[in-house]
């Protein structure tokens, strides 16, 4: 086999490759780069928030592209009336301004992970998959429901937020803009999961009779970990929104939930920093694939089904192999 | 009370083409502990091959038999080149790889017969409609496929509570180390009722096909569906499927029908259609909600 390589040199490796990325774009004249590159990072965002959930706290849920939709369609929702210079609901000024509006798509995607989590944590296993993913659909035909902000055909933005002291409309500002959010992302559940909380959700996840007979109440754990990983999902979802300039109720369909999905099982279960790996490798490889032939779907499918039965420990397990 | 009558028939009408293919899927669920992402793709392979052979023989009856093929086979064939891989692995890995399943069968769909959504006609013997009450006219296709659909769960009860191999099966489903002990080729067991399953699931999209148009990813919204009536009915439970397959059916054939209007007494028409429609939309939703708060583990719930 081949040598092990040190998991600190594949992050700082990836730290470098990232920081650099629009220079390069910019030498090799390719400047669509960075926006693909600038949604690499946003979909590696929600990629970790959901490793928080399956790879920690054993919570496989199917609904996580809920609270994206959530985050994105409090964004573009804020953005909007302001734009048409009307109250939310005849109360709440609308805002365009990322330092008020990015804080309460967290909180608001929060709030609802709050609500869906304590729900579907009443069940397990099996029910819990399918009950997560019934509770994004509910929520994906809501948003399909919101006439007033497009239903189907979604909600166009006529630019992106204001952030004091940063142009968001330049790309390249808004790249590092996502950068600094995944990284803090990143170190924020890196410390999580290295600590107590994080002990008790993965010894919860493994044997949850020993956590409970130790007089732990694990189902409050769950809970937190449900609600920072809905709380990620929304923060990804706000800079989705502004990325695309549009929302639509497709943030919330559960096809971008089993996305999501693959790409933390591509990167690598439970390790944080293999699911932006896997959202990287997910993207490329749908990229290049969609080069070549419009059918790319045919072969990513048996790609994926081969990763799942034979790559158990997805790419970042590949190059760490610990065993 | 014409137009509930009306609507009642077609929620039964929804309620047992959901239930053809939440009885596969519970089985599923409930016997080998697989979930299966991919079990729209069999009634989405049920519709096309139906439609194709009907207008390609002219013949309906031909079109099912051969949708009933095609679905039960591909259905075997699944379970012996993917799922029996992934039996003893945890659920995660199973929802990823019918994940790709589905990538795969609805692209392959694509490719083969394009991107235009097929139409189905009915049989000319099915055609028309016919007065039951007076003053209340319905399709007859719509009840044939009401009297399929009970005919089916009837077999299937029949199935399962007097037969030699329904014994089996229900014995696999609470112990399935002892049967193979007791001399049951489990394996092939297992591969039978996974064929059992998506011939069901072929019979739900070849009876849908003449209703709604046949296209890639149609088995997707009613896979969602399908869900929902095995949560509310209980994993595993036969009978959990035809009561959770008939609530839904209902309710949801029932709200879309009468909601709006209900809005329409205390709020302006157009606000109350939107609300209507939307709050329609999602009451299967919030009634497994309700469900599931009520009890955690369906209606029947399994026994393993």
């Amino acid at each position: 086999m081949t040598s092990a390589i040190p998991k600190t040199v594949i992050i700082i490796a990836g730290a470098l490759f990232f920081c650099s990325l629009p220079w390069a774009a910019d030498y090799f004249g390719e400047q669509y780069l960075i926006s693909l590159f600038t949604r690499i990072l946003i979909y590696s965002l929600a990629a970790v928030s959901l490793d928080l959930l399956i790879g920690y706290g054993g919570l496989i849920s199917l609904g996580h592209a809920a609270f994206v939709g959530i985050g994105a369609y409090v964004t573009a929702i804020f953005f909007h009336h302001s734009f048409v210079a009307e109250p939310i609901a005849g109360i709440v000024a609308g805002s365009d301004n990322a330092l008020l509006v990015w804080p309460l798509a967290i909180i608001i995607s929060a709030a609802f992970a709050l609500i869906i989590g304590s729900l579907s944590l009443r069940t397990s296993g099996m029910h819990f998959i399918m009950i997560t993913l019934a509770f994004a659909q509910m929520l994906y035909y809501f948003a399909v429901g919101l006439e007033k902000y497009g239903g189907d055909d979604g909600l166009s933005l006529y630019s992106r937020n204001q952030l004091v002291g940063m142009d968001l409309n330049n790309d390249v500002h808004f790249y590092f803009v996502c950068l600094f959010f995944l990284t803090l992302f990143l170190f924020i559940s890196h410390r999580l999961v290295k600590s107590r909380f994080g002990l008790v959700l993965r010894g919860a996840a493994s044997s949850s009779r020993r956590i409970k007979a130790l007089g732990i109440p694990e189902r409050r754990y769950k809970l937190v970990c449900f609600v920072i990983g809905g709380a990620g999902a929304g923060l990804a979802g706000a800079l989705l929104a502004n990325q695309t300039e549009y929302v639509s109720p497709g943030l919330l369909h559960w096809t971008l939930s089993g996305e999501l999905m693959v790409m933390v099982l591509l990167g690598g279960l439970g390790s944080l920093f293999g699911p932006v790996l896997g959202a990287t490798a997910y993207l490329l490889l749908e990229e290049t694939l969609a080069m070549y032939t419009e059918h790319w779907m045919v072969y990513f499918g048996p790609i994926l089904i081969m990763v799942v039965l034979f790559a158990k420990r997805g790419l970042f397990g590949f190059l760490t192999q610990k065993e | 009370m014409i137009l509930f009558i009306e609507q009642l028939l077609n929620g039964l009408q929804l309620g047992i083409t959901l239930f053809l293919m939440s009885a596969g899927l519970t089985l599923v669920f409930g016997i080998m502990q697989v979930i299966n992402l991919a079990h729209g793709s069999f009634y989405m392979i049920g519709a096309y091959v139906g439609a194709t052979v009907t207008v390609f023989t002219g013949s309906f009856v031909l079109g099912v038999m051969a949708a009933l093929a095609a679905a039960g086979i591909t259905g075997m064939a699944v379970e012996i080149l993917v799922l029996r891989q992934l039996y003893d692995r945890d659920h995660l890995d199973q929802v990823l790889a019918t994940f790709g399943l589905i990538f795969f069968f609805n692209e392959m769909t694509r490719i083969i017969w394009g991107k235009q959504p097929l139409f189905m006609d009915m049989p000319v013997w099915l055609k028309g409609s016919i007065e039951l009450l007076p003053g209340l006219v319905y399709p007859i296709y719509r009840l044939a496929v009401i009297v399929v659909g009970m005919s089916v769960a009837l077999l299937l009860w029949y199935l399962f509570s007097r037969t030699r191999l329904g014994m089996q099966i229900r014995a696999g489903a609470s112990n399935r180390d002892m049967i193979g002990a007791l001399g049951v080729n489990i394996k092939l067991l297992y591969t039978l009722v996974f064929g059992l399953g998506t011939l069901l699931a072929g019979l739900a999209g070849v009876m849908a096909g003449p209703i709604f148009a046949v296209e890639s990813g149609m088995g997707e919204s009613i896979l969602i569906l399908t869900f929902v009536v095995i949560v509310i009915g209980g994993i595993g439970s036969v009978r959990g499927a035809v009561v959770g397959a008939l609530m839904v059916g209902l309710v949801d054939t029932l709200g879309r029908a009468f909601l709006p209007s209900l809005f329409r007494t205390f709020l302006s028409s157009s606000y109350a259609d939107s609300v209507g429609a939307s709050l329609a939309s999602m009451s299967i939703y919030i009634l497994m909600a309700a469900v599931l708060i009520w009890k955690p583990r369906g209606l029947f719930p399994s026994y393993n």
